[in-house]
């Protein structure tokens, strides 16, 4: 009996000992990912001006802000821009991610190298990245419309990011080339936990090339790829940086995408309501996936 | 299950930042002390050569008040942003500039003092500016200089081509075509989608008898026509629907634009390319005996509701300082703006003979507010919408800002 009450003691204490070590994480959180949230729910909510700021007065609307953000007619097209956006970086990134950690697998002279260089993109700052790439998709004087122009590949200059039906083409290829980096990185990562033995034991099979990719290396990536896949969604859908610094959400609302509604309504037209309706909804959908993938997640260890 | 919800919680971290953040907490300090020995002050200066010449400024008036200055400088873009996250803790500094199109709707929030109540002296200054710094019929800040638009021309080229500086649409749009050749075009403009390419529509529709509160009357389609007409003609890019007014400096700095519509602020970037030979008239009119009306633009300074009455008035005493007959003239003369006193313009043509068309210019501008108020960010939307969307063949200039505020 002594002896269960003092382990039972020390099980508690132990208990403590981990929440202690758990609390700053945990007020962390709450401070710095929930308190924005809630705030956002509840702006949302209400007629937020620059008035507010100074006043503290924010009447409640109720609905009325999500009203305005999903009847507005930039809505749909709003909508429709974030799914291409989205899908077409995921693919592009995880592709090209996937193809790249591939061949950094095989080793090679200066693989290190062009392997950190690779992650370049991802260092630079987006706004200067995007400062750059607007100036190389110059439909006149930029650096690309002349390159393809000497391959022979076009006859006239494409405009990149002067024509409506263009422009969402090239952020989404600027898009990619941010992304890249990422997933190389996560997916060399999961490349490398993919013990050598099993494409031993599966040449001697007979699988080799794409045979070995399909039998082996796919299903041993298939957790690491998931993730990839998710937090690239997520992280995606509220591109901001990029879409602002190459077009501004234009030529003519081409490449406005929630996230830029988002943003425009509450720094450019100071409708700070709107803008939180609009991201909450961007909250939504992100949300979902983030659900999707809990769901697979709890199959997979089920099985 | 573990590495599940560590995955939720990066997601929810990946996109709580896009969350708004209200910063909480601070108080004012409003004990009235008698005496103001330090002022804070906060402005978008925060590029040379400009931060040096208004630091020189606020130095010199800061040494008249017996006061020191601790000075902040934000980018251009975070500045709105940084007044209100400061309104909101009460931490407004005790002069702050602001963009002459954001003073009323600053003015509005009740975060800022009307100059009246330190007995500021407004009289002499351009009525452009004081209307835009005019809410509810008072006046909230000065302005030491201003800016507007005007077009700039390659003398060389221009000489070339056998052509005198464009005054009407007309002379403008045949100018523009004969000076396209190769990979050079005849003008350069702006028509981004921000309020840069609405600042840049102004001058053609206000000149033209167009009304920012009629934006559906043919006026204002007429002169949206005449640029769309630059541009489908091939005599102006279609990358101007992308291009910053730094953007179209660049393409005229580097030669492949013979005239641009631009800002004097453009001056001294352009004085590092001396083999551009330039000079600058007023914007064309569309019809003789129009005047030409371009939007004014420069920066206004304030003095918040600190709560501190005795510094709010050391801050008026400063506001005041800036915009004195001296200050006025030195600071354009630096910074190639025009002193916003109109008396002052004489004299200061004579010292700085480039600047005479935007002098002319100012005297006849119109603030970006003076009608509009508060309402000046919405249409300032539709108005880069419709200019878009009529340059990119999305809509014709008739239907272009109905098809715009339908948003």
């Amino acid at each position: 009996m002594a002896e269960r009450d003092r382990r039972r003691r020390g099980f508690r204490r132990e208990h403590l000992v981990q929440a202690l070590f758990l609390a700053p994480a945990a007020l962390f959180l709450l401070l710095f990912f929930g308190y924005p949230v809630v705030k956002n729910v509840v702006m949302s909510l209400q007629e937020y001006t620059t008035r507010t700021f100074f006043t503290g007065e924010a009447p409640w609307v109720g609905l009325a802000n999500y009203a305005t953000a999903v009847g507005s007619s930039l809505f749909a097209p709003a909508m429709l821009n974030t799914a291409l956006f989205t899908l077409g970086s995921i693919a592009g990134q995880f592709v090209i991610g996937l193809a790249l950690a591939n061949f950094f697998k095989r080793r090679f002279p200066l693989s290190g190298f062009l392997r950190s260089m690779l992650l370049l993109p991802w260092l630079l700052p987006l706004i200067v990245s995007s400062a750059t790439w607007r100036s190389m998709l110059d439909q006149d004087s930029g650096i690309l419309n002349a390159f393809l122009r000497n391959l022979g590949v076009i006859q006239e200059p494409v405009p990149w990011l002067t024509s409506p039906s263009v422009a969402l083409l090239a952020v989404v290829l600027v898009n990619i080339w941010v992304g890249i980096p990422f997933n190389v990185t996560l997916l060399y990562g999961g490349l490398q936990e993919i013990p050598e033995e099993l494409y031993e034991a599966g040449a001697v099979d007979g699988a080799t090339g794409w045979k070995a990719f399909w039998h082996i290396t796919w299903p041993n990536l298939r957790p690491v790829a998931s993730v990839v896949l998710v937090l690239g969604v997520v992280y995606t859908l509220k591109v901001l940086d990029i879409i602002l610094g190459l077009t501004n959400g234009g030529p003519a609302n081409a490449t406005q995408t929630l996230a830029v509604r988002s943003y425009q309504e509450s720094f450019v037209n100071f409708q700070f309501g709107v803008g939180a309706a609009f991201s909450n909804i961007l909250i939504l959908i992100s949300l979902v996936f983030a659900v999707v993938y809990l769901r697979m997640n709890r199959r997979a260890v089920d099985e | 299950m573990k590495k599940a919800s560590l995955t939720c919680l990066m997601a929810m971290a990946a996109i709580a930042p896009l969350a708004l953040t209200a910063c909480g907490g601070g108080s004012s300090q409003s004990a009235p002390n008698e005496k103001v020995d330090s002022l804070t002050v906060l402005d978008y200066y925060n590029n040379e050569p400009d931060k040096t010449h208004i630091q020189g400024a606020l130095d010199k008036c800061a040494e008249q008040l017996g006061v020191t200055l601790k000075r902040e400088t934000v980018p251009g873009k975070d500045l709105i942003q940084k007044v209100l996250q400061r309104s909101s803790s009460r931490t407004l500094p005790d002069v702050l500039m602001l963009d002459n199109p954001d003073v009323q709707e600053i003015a509005a929030t009740g975060g800022l003092a009307p100059l009246d109540d330190f007995g500021v002296d407004t009289s002499g200054f351009a009525q452009g500016m004081l209307d835009a710094a005019t809410y509810e019929g008072k006046v909230y800040g000065l302005a030491p200089t201003a800016n507007t638009l005007g077009l700039f021309y390659n003398k060389e080229m221009l000489t070339a081509a056998g052509i005198q500086p464009p005054k009407t649409w007309d002379e403008l749009e045949a100018a523009a075509e004969k000076l396209t050749t190769g990979d050079r075009y005849g003008l350069a403009f702006s028509a981004i989608a921000t309020y840069e390419g609405s600042w840049q529509f102004l001058p053609f529709m206000w000149t033209n008898g167009g009304e920012e509160t009629d934006l559906k009357s043919p006026k204002v389609a007429e002169a949206l026509g005449f640029i769309d007409g630059l541009v489908s003609s091939g005599s102006a890019s279609k990358s101007v629907v992308n291009w910053s007014q730094a953007d179209v400096r660049d393409q005229f700095a580097a030669g492949k634009a013979a005239m641009m519509i631009n800002g004097p602020w453009q001056i001294p970037s352009l004085a590092k390319t001396p083999n551009i030979k330039w000079a600058a008239v007023q914007v064309p009119v569309n019809g003789q005996g129009q005047t030409p009306v371009a939007p004014l633009g420069g920066e206004v300074w304030t003095v918040p509701q600190t709560g501190n009455k005795a510094k709010q008035a050391k801050s008026a005493e400063l506001v005041q300082c800036i915009s004195s007959d001296e200050n006025q003239l030195a600071l354009a003369k630096e910074r190639f703006t025009v002193p916003t006193k109109t008396a002052l313009a004489g004299e200061y043509v004579k010292a700085v003979p480039e600047m005479a068309a935007f002098t002319e210019q100012v005297a006849n501008a119109q603030s970006r507010t003076g009608k509009l108020g508060k309402e000046w960010p919405k249409t300032a939307t539709v108005m880069y919408t419709a200019i878009q969307l009529a340059l990119t063949d999305q809509a014709s200039p008739q239907e272009a800002f109905t098809k715009a505020e339908a948003k």
